[in-house]
């Protein structure tokens, strides 16, 4: 150990500096993040980042954020869940009709809410461990299969969450906070701990990485994976509830309506985390999914037409993705 | 790691109690019999070498020692137990660990995060990171590293070599009382080799047996204790080292002399007109490139690895084009910037990698066959089409398997499940539906094996006899001489120099080390340039050089075997 130091080791002050390098996608989204709220700054005027702005846009980030935190980790696991749109509404309705407008049906509710989402992460889970389904189609089928048990069921606003429960969509702590940021945080810090601090999280890069290392060293990798799957799906839960808290009551095409599959995955990819697993991390999703809410806030500010928006938000995406890709190639040239 | 240490503290003597003991060990894949009859007795403190040519059975082997494959017949005893390994992971906590030469690393991870994968130390539900990296520490003390390798370090951030031995600390980390390493050096350095060598020593002194499978002789006979020599699957010697000559090792391998296999080359009356004319063509990879190819020859382009041999052939593709310069066919000057335009222009390329470039592997042999013919435009098509004088496809690729000597169960065999080198004639019959008259082979017998090669350099020559005016590219030196017309020798990028047929390794290998360019005074001695070269050539080409055994001509140098091994004996001593 008291050999000099070579170049190889990492050098603590370097591997600082190099989490700040450009090239590495999680911290790029951060960067990106702040150039866009500079445009926004310049284009909406200073009200743009004023505390009460910013504070919007955090609140706007926390349902597509709570579920970006589980969708994370199964594409960090390799795989990937469609049926969390569906999902959402399942357990938005399924727990707006069992409050109905009781607070002493708080707690039941919520405990339905996560059991089905617990329920519906097993079911994902194992389709694509030990029924060797492939996750798209896996869970595409499990996110159709509860759009027809909710067609079938709800056709309309269900259920009426009471004012305790809309505390949760509105509050406020210490006068300033929005309860709904802590939640998020809460969620982004228990996916923070799950992948950094813990062996499952520890398993999961690794059967992302590579599934047959990740076997061959004695990693359960089914387990992994249908874990990550039931994280996400509670995930999914949680925005359910979270909606129900925002809306007052629960409505079947709260999920498809916000797109949450879709913008769940993009913001994971925004956030630097490979579609193909084994690399990246919740810091960045978290980044994604702020960046997607200030530019829908700065859009809105700006008073953009509904279509040019999504197509603004579509060619930021894949603008972003792409930089990535390059310079991550450009890296590789360089190394090679 | 208390077996390894209770083992350092008393050394046992070779010829002890045997640590493993294989007995009637045999092995088929589908029918075909790849191990037969493998009795071996080893002993703790051992480097026991196997050797042997492309598909003797050597990967077969180990596989079947680290439990990644189940002997048909035979038992496997394992420090007097019996035993039968039906997963690796049972080798493995057994006491037996097998690096590959494919690295089994996560190289988005840290080093102690792949040495303890599956087994962190853990504190309550986190990991202890602290003991992590501690345990990690430990483990490369072991080996001498600690200073060099952190074991936060993230795999992509180390060299090869340092993999290699996070591989190695891996093994400790699961007591394992017996090592195989496949092809270990197959990508170091000379320096990073000797260090290898080093550690290979150290865990042989606290009594682990390490096999170590290699074609390298000069290895072998620096680190070996006992080699086994393999061949078609049978055990031909077990022996101490001793008592074996590289030239003996390389008999064993082949068993029989060695002879000219290679066809005749091109009579002058063969070889016609310039097909292809190469002037001042450059791009990033290299510069200045001037080449003709006539119909009828067959010119191989020699070069070290890294000197731009594929480049060449990837330019002339379109795949890279050239930046400057100019392309002629026939002739008439042409523009070829994608594969495309070089399709169109009856050029085919016979990848070097065939699995990833060369072939669709889940489509049909009749597929894979048709897909250039099929890119063509309507009346190119017909036309090529025409010249068949058969308008379905199947009739065409029927005759196209029956011109190469395909061995498929059917046409519409999907290609993953032939041979490699049933898998290469589909290759060559996809170019040849397509009517291509220049053809560019990169190093069209890598990984295949010795029966199947002389088949394919016959295809070569017939096509080459038909008028087509083909290059090959190739890192074995023998079947450069063996096959070519004219040879061509890159060198930093740029082309070197041109041999006659029949020129020997030597004067390659001095133009291809830019020895014979007399770019000022030399104090090595050519010969050794030479034999640097060959080291340096065989770093790149491991998995093939082993094929080419029998592959030598013996008229190249006095003793050919010594050759496309790489070293001669006197090269260990000297």
């Amino acid at each position: 150990m008291s050999s000099p130091p070579q170049e190889r080791t990492a050098n603590p002050a370097r591997s600082l500096l190099a989490k700040f390098d450009l090239t590495d996608m999680q911290s790029g989204v951060w960067l990106v993040l702040l150039a866009v709220m500079a445009v926004g700054w310049i284009l909406a005027g200073p009200n743009f980042v004023g505390g009460g702005n910013l504070t919007n846009i955090a609140v706007r980030a926390v349902p597509l954020g709570i579920v970006a935190m589980g969708q994370t980790l199964v594409i960090l696991g390799g795989s990937l869940d469609l049926s969390v749109a569906y999902l959402i509404s399942v357990v938005a309705v399924l727990s707006a009709f069992v409050m109905d407008g009781d607070p002493a049906n708080i707690p039941l509710a919520i405990a339905v809410g996560l059991a089905v989402g617990v329920g519906v992460g097993l079911v994902n889970g194992l389709l694509v461990t030990k029924g060797r389904a492939n996750p798209l189609i896996a869970t595409l089928g499990t996110g159709l299969v509860m759009k027809g048990l909710l067609s079938s069921r709800f056709a309309a606003q269900t259920g009426s969450a009471p004012r305790e429960f809309q505390l949760l969509g509105y509050g406020r702590v210490w006068g300033f906070m929005p309860l709904s940021i802590l939640l998020l945080l809460a969620v982004f810090a228990i996916a923070w701990w799950l992948t950094r601090g813990t062996r499952f999280g520890s398993h999961l890069y690794a059967v992302g990485g590579s599934k047959e290392i990740a076997r061959l060293s004695g990693v359960r990798d089914d387990r992994v994976i249908i874990g990550a799957h039931v994280w996400c799906s509670l995930t999914a839960a949680m925005t359910g509830l979270f909606l129900v808290a925002r809306l007052g009551a629960g409505a079947p095409w709260i999920g498809p309506d916000g797109i949450y599959d879709l913008e769940s995955i993009a913001a994971v990819v925004v956030g630097g985390t490979a579609l193909l697993g084994g690399r990246g991390g919740v810091p960045g999703t978290l980044a994604g999914a702020l960046l997607l809410a200030v530019l829908d806030n700065m859009f809105n500010a700006l008073q953009v037409d509904g279509f040019l928006k999504s197509v603004l938000r579509g060619v930021i995406i894949i603008a972003a993705v792409a930089s990535y890709a390059l310079r991550s190639k450009r890296k590789d040239v360089d190394i090679a | 790691m208390s077996r390894v240490t209770s083992a350092a503290e008393s050394p046992r003597p070779a010829g002890d109690e045997p640590l493993l003991k294989l007995a009637g060990i045999s092995k088929s894949f589908r029918e075909v019999e790849v191990l037969r009859d493998v009795v071996l007795e080893c002993p703790p403190g051992e480097v026991h070498a196997i050797v042997g040519e492309n598909g003797a059975g050597k990967s077969t082997l180990v596989k079947v020692v680290a439990g990644a494959h189940q002997p048909d017949r035979g038992t496997m005893t394992l420090d007097g137990r019996a035993v039968s390994f039906h997963h690796p992971r049972q080798a493995q906590a057994a006491g037996v660990s097998i690096i590959y030469q494919e690295f089994n690393l996560l190289t988005d991870r840290t080093v102690a995060q792949n040495i303890f994968l599956g087994r962190e130390p853990t504190r309550g539900p986190l990991i202890d990171r602290r003991r992590l990296e501690e345990d990690t520490v430990a483990l490369l003390e072991q080996l001498n590293v600690s200073g060099s390798i952190s074991p936060r370090a993230k795999i992509s951030d180390l060299s090869v070599a340092q993999q290699q031995i996070v591989e190695i600390a891996k093994a400790l980390s699961f007591d394992a009382q017996i090592l195989i390493m496949d092809e270990p050096t197959a990508s170091l350095a000379p320096p990073e080799v000797e260090a290898l060598f080093e550690i290979v020593r150290q865990l042989r002194e606290r009594g682990m047996l390490i096999f170590y499978v290699s074609h390298r002789l000069k290895e072998i006979f620096a680190l070996a204790d006992r080699v086994t020599v393999l061949k078609d699957g049978d055990q031909v010697a077990t022996t101490d080292i001793g008592s074996l000559t590289p030239d003996s090792i390389v008999r064993l391998m082949v068993g029989r002399e060695l002879s000219d296999y290679f066809p005749e080359l091109a009579a002058p009356d063969d070889i016609g007109e310039v097909r292809l004319r190469v002037r001042g063509g450059s791009n990033q990879h290299i510069s200045d490139i001037d080449l003709e190819l006539r119909a009828g020859e067959i010119v191989g382009l020699a070069g070290l690895e890294g000197s731009g041999r594929t480049e060449v052939a990837e330019a002339i593709f379109g795949v890279e084009p050239f930046e400057t310069g100019t392309i002629e066919l026939d002739g008439e000057q042409v523009s070829i910037r994608r594969p495309r335009q070089a399709v169109d222009h009856r050029i085919g390329f016979v990848t070097e990698d065939r699995k990833t470039q060369g072939l669709v592997l889940p489509r049909s042999v009749l597929e894979n066959t048709l897909l250039p013919l099929r890119t063509l435009s309507g009346h190119d098509r017909r036309e090529r089409e025409a010249v068949h004088e058969v308008a379905e496809g199947s009739t065409l690729t029927m005759q196209l398997a029956e011109r190469v000597d395909l061995r498929a169960a059917s046409l519409d065999q999907e290609v993953r499940f032939l041979s490699g080198g049933n898998q290469q004639k589909v290759v060559f019959a996809k170019w040849l539906a397509s009517d291509a008259w220049v053809l560019l082979f990169d190093e069209p017998t890598r990984g295949i094996d010795v029966g199947a090669k002389a088949g394919i350099h016959d295809l070569m020559r017939g096509l080459a006899k038909r008028g087509a005016a083909v290059l090959m590219v190739s890192s074995e030196l023998p079947e450069v001489i063996g096959m070519s017309d004219r040879i061509v020798v890159m060198s930093h990028g740029r082309i070197a120099g041109e041999l006659e047929a029949g020129a020997s390794e030597a004067d390659i290998m001095l133009l291809a080390t830019g020895q014979s360019n007399g770019d000022g005074p030399d104090v090595r001695h050519p010969a050794e340039e030479v034999a640097a070269a060959k080291t340096a050539q065989e770093d790149q080409a491991a998995e093939t050089a082993e094929a080419t055994a029998d592959s030598e001509l013996s008229e190249v140098t006095s003793n050919p075997h010594d050759d496309q091994m790489g070293h001669d004996p006197g090269e260990v001593s000297g």
